[in-house]
């Protein structure tokens, strides 16, 4: 419960409004400003690309590249440096995470940690698919063993139909 | 006098339900016809007290009563009328009204509309839906009480949440409540059938309008948020993986695949175990999303305000019901192995697939949206699982559905052959095919993942129509023939074509805007022209303007192609006076089913304005699919052998239609 009364502290204090739609509390509004955007525009797509997946530390639950949040902007400003600087996405990324920690990645890396979350898909497919097979399996061995009703059976099935009616 | 009648007015539907909720499973048990037909009685008298109550709250909104909490909370008299009333539910109080009203609606529907049940299994699901309903009454009376009372009554209200002053709260919130509160029925259903023990085909016959019906409103309640955060956030994301949207997503995903394992049971008598316990957890993930988004317990971009006791009650409301039914489930299930044969390659077989993905995704959106919660719980770990995540895991998983959704109708029961369904899709196979080298073609270099996403959308579309044109034998029967067979086509075979039609409509939009969407971020003064996808949009300057309860900056701009003026967008920056608070106005053109999307920045030093011109291609379509599903599954609605209030012995007469077509 601990956890829970944390989670619940941080969201009031992330100044949770009442709102009943999928709506950002701050509305931003083309986050990116003019003056931010690089030059080269091989540059400025990769660093909307590495943006896109970098979360706004203080919103709610945007990426740097759709918040208006100043420190959005000094996010995206420093992306923007590290690639003028000559980084590589990884390099820009990592030192980002370096900084803010594995919090700021909209999609967490493949670990320990993480290996439910990733695995979730093909676990849910492999255990339905098996319990699927499952059925198939006994239907069509109920159908290969299907015997005729033993004397047995057929007074309980006759005094089960009388219950019924 | 007001607020009191109207807490009052609960307090009776409180006491209604507790009735409802036992002296009818009294009268199952000793077979007393009329104990039972006082679920009735009971289910109408309780949407009639809820429906005062909701109205007496809305009276209190209209006048502007501030000496109620509530309406001090989130009213201003400033506010236009129309914002008064949708702002009852704009907050936790006043929408869990809503949430108990659409509960009841739902309830009274099942005792108005439910003639043909039988007596003991109507009144048995009335009085589950009405244990819902004590245990929310309860909440809303002991925890969120709306017409609490304030001593002495400010002058003035703190005004609604700016972005909630917006037509969108006027549909959205009701049209998403009614779909998911909507499934509460299914699980009434399901539970009503694990506590008489009478699971059939019949059972699947009754409780699929009432799943249609939740889904189609959950279809477009999603559509209108997405429409509203698309238009108001003012970047044009139409979809944002947040948490509280998943919640919503969640019953979603599970309510269609419900839908279609409810045909299996009604048409086969197999799945039966399967079916049951969807419609358990489909409203059990419905609770789950109330839980969500009233607890405070995720970051979301939009939450209630936040209390974590009334989160608890939430919590024990969704383990009890949860547990609950899923404790009877098991102790019944043994009960309920037998069914129909069939084939891996068969119209049952194409369900259980549909079943499967569909089951599969939505866990995946469950697991993504609990996950960082459950781990830092575990070890104080903080991670974000956000939209890379969710693109990555559900867009592929979804992709194989996709394709086999056109071969599932054109299967047959028991056993299919794939070969030669394979053979009358193939008009289809090739248009999609063309398609999508047309796109490769129009727009060279196009990514990999846009050409399948529209040869996927097409194949969608195609498939439909393919489907349709089958079953009424065009171009291979005399075309007055075709005509005969069309009318005489079962309206639900109409509504499966047309429902899987929507679905390749918004896929088509969501990947043509994904893929072909262009952003043009500048600054421009009055004057300034730029292009945009072959349109010229002009800034002709910005004004101050003032509104009843804001101020805004509204700039204009007119957008010409080949030099016509095709129309203007005053796009804005509003600030609300009361809370000081900023919002933004897009600014949109629809052409077709494209917009030009224009929004207004910052002022800058030299007089001139921070821009962003978006071209959005077919983006429409996003939301027009959903609608599509929504005529779809009213169509479906309509036909003869689901409605409602059709007779009892529907099925015997089915054979006497000479279709050999399957119908469904």
């Amino acid at each position: 419960m601990s956890a829970l009364a944390a989670a619940t502290r941080a969201t009031v204090l992330a100044l949770v409004v009442a709102l009943a739609a999928p709506l950002a509390v701050t509305p931003s509004l083309g986050a990116l400003t003019p003056q931010e955007l690089l030059d080269d525009p091989a540059l400025e797509e990769r660093a909307r690309q590495i943006s896109a997946g970098l979360r706004c530390l203080v919103c709610q639950n945007q990426s740097i590249d759709d918040s208006n949040a100043p420190l959005a902007r000094d996010l995206r400003l420093l992306v923007r440096e590290r690639l003028l600087a000559g980084d590589s996405d990884e390099d820009v990324i990592a030192f980002v995470v370096a900084r803010y920690g594995e919090y700021v990645l909209l999609s967490p890396r493949f670990g320990l940690n993480t290996l439910i979350l990733w695995g979730a898909p093909v676990a849910f497919l492999l255990l339905g698919g098996l319990i699927a097979l499952a059925v198939f399996r006994r239907k069509s061995a109920d159908v290969a063993t299907a015997k005729p009703l033993s004397d047995d059976e057929k007074a309980r099935l006759s005094k089960l139909l009388q219950d019924d009616q | 006098m007001i607020p009191e009648t109207g807490h009052f007015a609960l307090i009776l539907a409180l006491v209604v339900a507790l009735v409802q909720s036992s002296v009818p499973l009294v009268g199952v048990r000793r077979g007393d016809v009329a104990l039972m037909r006082t679920a009735v009685t009971g289910a109408l008298a309780q949407f009639v007290f809820v429906s005062l109550a909701f109205a007496l709250l809305v009276a209190a909104y209209v006048q502007s009563d501030f000496s109620v909490v509530n309406v001090y909370e989130n009213s201003h008299t400033a506010k236009p009328l129309v914002y008064k009333i949708t702002g009852v539910w704009g907050n936790h109080e006043g929408s869990l009204v809503l949430w108990i009203l659409i509960l009841t609606l739902f309830g009274a529907l099942v005792a108005l509309f439910g003639g043909n049940l039988p007596e003991r299994l109507r009144a048995t699901v009335l009085a589950v839906q009405s244990w819902v309903a004590v245990a929310f009454l309860l909440f809303v009376l002991f925890t969120s009480n709306p017409f609490l009372r304030l001593d002495p009554a400010p002058a003035e209200g703190r005004d609604l949440n700016p972005i909630l002053q917006d037509i969108g709260l006027a549909i959205h919130p009701p049209l998403l409540y009614a779909g998911y509160v909507g499934f509460s029925i299914a699980f009434s259903f399901a539970v009503a059938a694990l506590i008489l023990g009478r699971i059939d085909a019949a059972w699947a016959r009754w409780v699929r309008p009432w799943t249609l019906l939740a889904w189609m409103f959950l279809t477009v309640g999603i559509s209108i948020g997405s429409y509203w955060a698309y238009y108001e956030l003012g970047w044009g994301g139409w979809w944002f993986w947040d948490p509280v949207e998943n919640a919503s997503f969640m019953p979603w995903l599970l309510g269609t695949a419900l839908l279609h394992s409810a045909i299996v049971m009604e048409k086969r008598e197999a799945l039966k175990v399967w079916t049951i316990l969807l419609a358990i957890l489909t409203f059990s993930l419905s609770l789950l999303g109330t839980f969500l988004v009233r607890s405070g317990v995720l970051t979301s971009v939009h939450a209630f305000a936040t209390d974590p006791t009334r989160g608890l009650v939430i919590l024990i409301i969704l383990l009890v019901f949860t547990g609950g039914a899923l404790a009877l489930f098991a102790m019944r299930m043994q009960t309920l192995r037998q069914g129909g044969l069939f084939a891996p390659i068969s119209r049952e077989g194409s369900l259980v697939f549909n079943n499967l993905i569909l089951t599969a995704a939505c866990g995946v959106v469950l697991v993504g949206t609990l996950y960082p919660l459950a781990l830092e719980a575990i070890n104080g770990e903080k991670i974000s699982v956000g939209a890379p995540f969710f693109n990555a895991t559900f867009g592929p998983l979804m992709l194989p559905l996709l394709l086999a959704v056109p071969f599932g109708p054109m299967l047959a029961w028991k056993r299919g052959d794939l070969y030669a369904s394979t053979q009358r899709l193939f008009a289809a196979i090739v248009l999609a095919a063309v398609g999508g080298l047309a796109i490769l073609w129009w727009q060279e270099g196009a990514p990999v993942l846009a050409v399948i996403g529209v040869t996927l959308a097409l194949w969608l579309m195609a498939g439909a129509a393919a489907e349709i044109s089958f079953r009424v034998k065009l171009f291979r029967a005399p075309l007055p023939e075709s005509f005969r067979r069309a009318v005489n086509l079962p309206r639900s075979a109409w509504g499966t074509a047309l429902a899987h039609a929507g679905v390749g409509i918004t896929v088509l939009g969501v990947v043509t805007v994904t893929a072909f969407e262009t952003e043009d971020i500048r600054v421009m003064n009055p004057g300034d022209s730029a292009e945009a996808a072959g349109y010229t949009v002009t800034f002709d300057g910005a004004a101050p303007h003032l509104g009843p309860n804001y101020r805004d900056i509204v700039g204009h701009f007119v957008i010409r192609k080949d030099g016509v003026i095709v129309g203007e967008a005053d796009p804005a920056k509003r600030v609300y006076i009361a809370s000081g608070q900023p919002t933004t106005e897009a600014g949109i053109i629809t052409r077709g089913f494209s917009q030009v999307y224009v929004t207004l920045g910052d002022p800058q030093q030299d007089g001139g304005f921070a821009v962003t011109i978006y071209y959005k291609p077919l983006v429409t379509l996003i939301w027009l699919g959903t609608i599509v599903m929504f005529i779809a599954g009213a169509i479906s609605l309509s036909d003869r052998r689901l409605r409602v209030g059709a007779p009892k012995r529907a099925r015997a007469t089915k054979a006497s239609k000479t279709d050999p077509v399957p119908a469904e």
